[in-house]
């Protein structure tokens, strides 16, 4: 399926935070909507003086309540230990078969640090510079395991890994966990991993760019770019300027996926945007881009911006999940797809497919040989 | 089902005890058990998708378990033939896995053998009340001992600085790290008034305060091992009284080696009689007995599956013996249930629930259905007191 006007399908994330809810029915209903319209992942904020729970666990909770939707918490790594986040995030892919992503963040104040008492807030750039590494181990230890090692099933001595696209099967000989003696700045790896290796290989690596501290790290180890800017022109430069980097790091610029990040008040139904919404763009406030308005004309608006080839897609935060989601899903994405721009089916099954994004090889698999 | 008979008048006229408490351990590829396998060239360890270990914790609630407890493991053990242990397939993380297990169970506890050496109490404790949140009370922490010294090749140096000297005692790190936690979750009110913890002591100075609001359980419940074997710890120093003394301390839940039950009551006496010193009644804490069983259709045949074993076989025989065998060693005092380590193929604990759990409950040894809100509850201990 292409778009009309021959760019590739828009994608659509959704953020469906709710801090107050500690309980596992409120979460699983809003990723379940967020799955109804097709979303290609759901993301829920965290930090360790943000109210609520753990992100990570929260949408473990909800990952066998779901089947397709992506899943994206927020995981920091300026206070926790790399062996650990990546191991996590694993898990994740792990029991969400192949669905987990990872937003990339760091702890700057002096709070997270009390909480902690083992460092002092650092520098953003530092912090950053930290983040691009701990991503970058992950990534190592993630391919520290083969595919389709020892996934049997002792019943019937049968691989059980689905059909899903992903290499699965018994691979006797192969498989064999590898060291990845990884040293950063302030923390050193040995490996391998103990966690099983992620169905996506990768699970997704998504950066909020928007501060400029973060767009190295961005464009050198991340799935997915979440740029804020007022207009299609704001997003659209720091775009290329994000694929240009990922260039010098000998990254091919497909692999990034870069989605504009809105926040939207839907909760004016179907009157017509504000003035300065709709078709002339969101508002600029101290939170970022807000739209605020109705369903149809922010449909307007993504198909608007995504005709310019601005984004690949937008990332959405309802500033009311409980309402503007409902919303979304029965209008904006009803109205897109109606237009061919969305999907009205999942095709694939993993986060990366739903993404267009290459499952990546194992860096230390020796193919087609012996080893 | 079977109606459940009245429970028959123990030996010696003495009151029936209370019914005894089950638990699986999720099999680890070091477990003896597994160790059994290898040499019968068995595959090692659950396989590892997801799927089956669901399967195995609603096998586990279907037989009316009190929990399922996993394991961590923060480096891969290596062996002198493949370079690295059995357990090629990998161990998920605990705590998210029971996260997603929490969603295809109701009831059924879930605990998670997580370590103190290389996470900080905010971040344990803030994971543990999250779990008991989304779980609705069913979380439970295994406080493993001292982690696999080569495990630090994992982790950054500049954790959790060491400052005791040596003339520190055993498990005074441990000990702040676990008052630390409660101090976080205490950080709430029952009344849901989030309220500002600080912790300043010889191990770690933190403060602030928790997102979490106060979880179902209060505090999670917290188990601690006298058996170094379930921890990720092959070689962690034996039993000591120092042991029983933490355990007794801290712990609602301790897992013991399975003795005989000569021994099992001497062991059950001694760790229940330090409760006293920390102002505790004697059913605050649980003994389990980490057990493991063969099963056959006669004797004969259980014998014959249970040749080969390195390590003895806790209970071996028929279902009925196995049954009559377990209830006994309850009732005489010896602990007051088993946490299982099944035969780690699908159906280990299949067998044991379908044949095995119907006899306990005939003989009134075992629960008919979940009763109580929370874990806490179904192992009978007491709501934490709240310390604000």
């Amino acid at each position: 399926m292409t778009a009309p006007n021959g760019r590739g399908l828009l994608h659509l994330a959704a953020a469906v935070d709710q801090r107050a809810a500690h309980d596992a029915p409120a979460h699983v209903e809003l990723a379940r909507l967020a799955e109804r319209g097709g979303f290609d992942f759901v993301t829920l904020d965290d930090a360790f003086t943000r109210p609520g729970l753990d992100a990570l666990a929260v949408l473990a909770r909800v990952a066998p309540a779901t089947t397709r939707v992506g899943l994206v918490p927020t995981v920091t790594t300026t206070h926790t230990e790399p062996f650990r986040v990546q191991a996590a995030v694993a898990t994740l892919d792990w029991v969400s078969g192949g669905r987990a992503g990872w937003c990339i963040d760091v702890s700057t104040t002096e709070g997270e640090a009390r909480l902690f008492g083992r460092r002092h807030a650092a520098p953003a750039d530092a912090l950053w510079r930290e983040a691009g590494q701990v991503a970058d181990a992950a990534a190592r230890l993630w391919d520290s395991r083969e595919d389709g090692a020892a996934v049997r099933d002792t019943a019937t001595g049968r691989s059980t890994g689905r059909s899903t696209g992903r290499p699965t099967g018994r691979s006797a000989g192969r498989g064999r966990p590898h060291r990845v003696d990884f040293r950063g700045d302030t923390f050193a790896v040995r490996g391998p991993s103990t966690a099983p290796r992620p169905p996506q290989g990768h699970p997704v690596r998504v950066v909020d760019a928007t501060d400029r501290h973060a767009r190295a790290t961005a464009a050198r180890y991340a799935d997915v770019a979440l740029v804020q800017g007022a207009t299609p022109a704001q997003v659209g430069a720091v775009r290329a300027q994000l694929h240009a980097a990922a260039l010098a790091h000998g990254r091919d610029p497909d692999e990034l996926r870069v989605l504009a990040a809105l926040t939207v008040d839907l909760g004016d139904g179907e009157r017509a945007a504000e003035r300065g919404h709709g078709g002339g763009g969101p508002r600029q406030t101290a939170q970022g881009p807000l739209y605020r308005g109705g369903p149809v004309d922010l449909a307007e608006l993504i198909a608007a911006w995504h005709g310019t080839g601005a984004a690949d897609g937008f990332h959405l935060t309802p500033v009311e999940p409980g309402r503007d989601l409902e919303r979304l899903v029965n209008g904006t994405v009803a109205l897109l797809q109606h237009r061919g721009l969305f999907r009205t089916f999942y095709p694939g099954s993993t986060l990366r497919e739903h993404l267009g994004l290459a499952r990546p090889a194992n860096r230390y698999a020796v193919t087609g040989g012996t080893s | 089902m079977t109606v459940p008979t009245p429970a028959r008048p123990a030996p010696g006229g003495q009151p029936a005890p209370r019914p005894m408490h089950l638990a699986v351990h999720v099999p680890a590829a070091d477990d003896p058990v597994v160790r059994a396998d290898l040499r019968t060239g068995l595959p090692a360890g659950l396989p590892a998708d997801f799927a089956s270990y669901a399967r195995l914790a609603r096998t586990a609630e279907r037989g009316l378990f009190d929990f399922l407890l996993l394991s961590e493991e923060l480096r891969l053990r290596e062996d002198g033939g493949s370079g690295h242990g059995a357990d090629a397939a990998g161990r998920p993380e605990p705590v998210t896995a029971l996260n997603a297990l929490a969603a295809v169970t109701g009831r059924l506890g879930l605990a998670a053998s997580v370590g103190t050496r290389f996470i900080e109490p905010y971040e344990l404790a803030r994971g543990f009340a999250t779990l008991d949140h989304l779980s609705g009370g069913r979380a439970a922490w295994h406080v493993a001992h001292a982690a696999d010294p080569l495990a630090g090749e994992n982790f950054r140096d500049d954790v959790s600085p060491d400052r005791s000297g040596p003339s520190a005692a055993p498990f005074a790190r441990t000990a702040e790290f676990v008052a630390a936690a409660r101090e976080v979750w205490d950080s709430w009110t029952p009344d849901g008034v989030s309220r500002p913890f600080a912790h300043r002591g010889r191990y770690f100075d933190i403060a602030g305060e928790s997102t979490v609001a106060r979880s179902p359980q209060g505090h999670p419940v917290v188990i601690r091992s006298l058996d170094a074997t379930v921890d990720t710890a092959p070689d962690a120093a034996q039993d000591t009284a120092e042991d029983r003394e933490f355990a007794a301390a801290v712990a609602d839940v301790v897992l013991v080696p399975h003795r005989t039950p000569a021994a099992g009551r001497v062991l059950h006496a001694d760790v229940k009689g330090r409760l006293a010193g920390y102002g505790r009644d004697h059913d605050d804490l649980k003994v389990l007995s980490r057990a493991t069983f063969v099963l056959g259709d006669t004797i004969a045949e259980a014998r014959e599956r249970a040749a080969g074993a390195a390590d003895p076989w806790s209970f071996v025989g028929t279902p009925e013996s196995v049954a009559a065998g377990m209830d006994d060693f309850v009732r005489s005092g010896a602990a007051d249930g088993f946490l299982l380590a099944p035969h780690p193929g699908p159906g280990g604990l299949d067998e044991f629930v379908d044949r095995v759990v119907p006899l306990l409950q005939e003989r009134g040894a075992f629960r008919t259905r979940y009763t109580g809100a929370t874990l806490r509850a179904r192992l009978g201990l007491p709501h934490p007191v709240w310390k604000g």
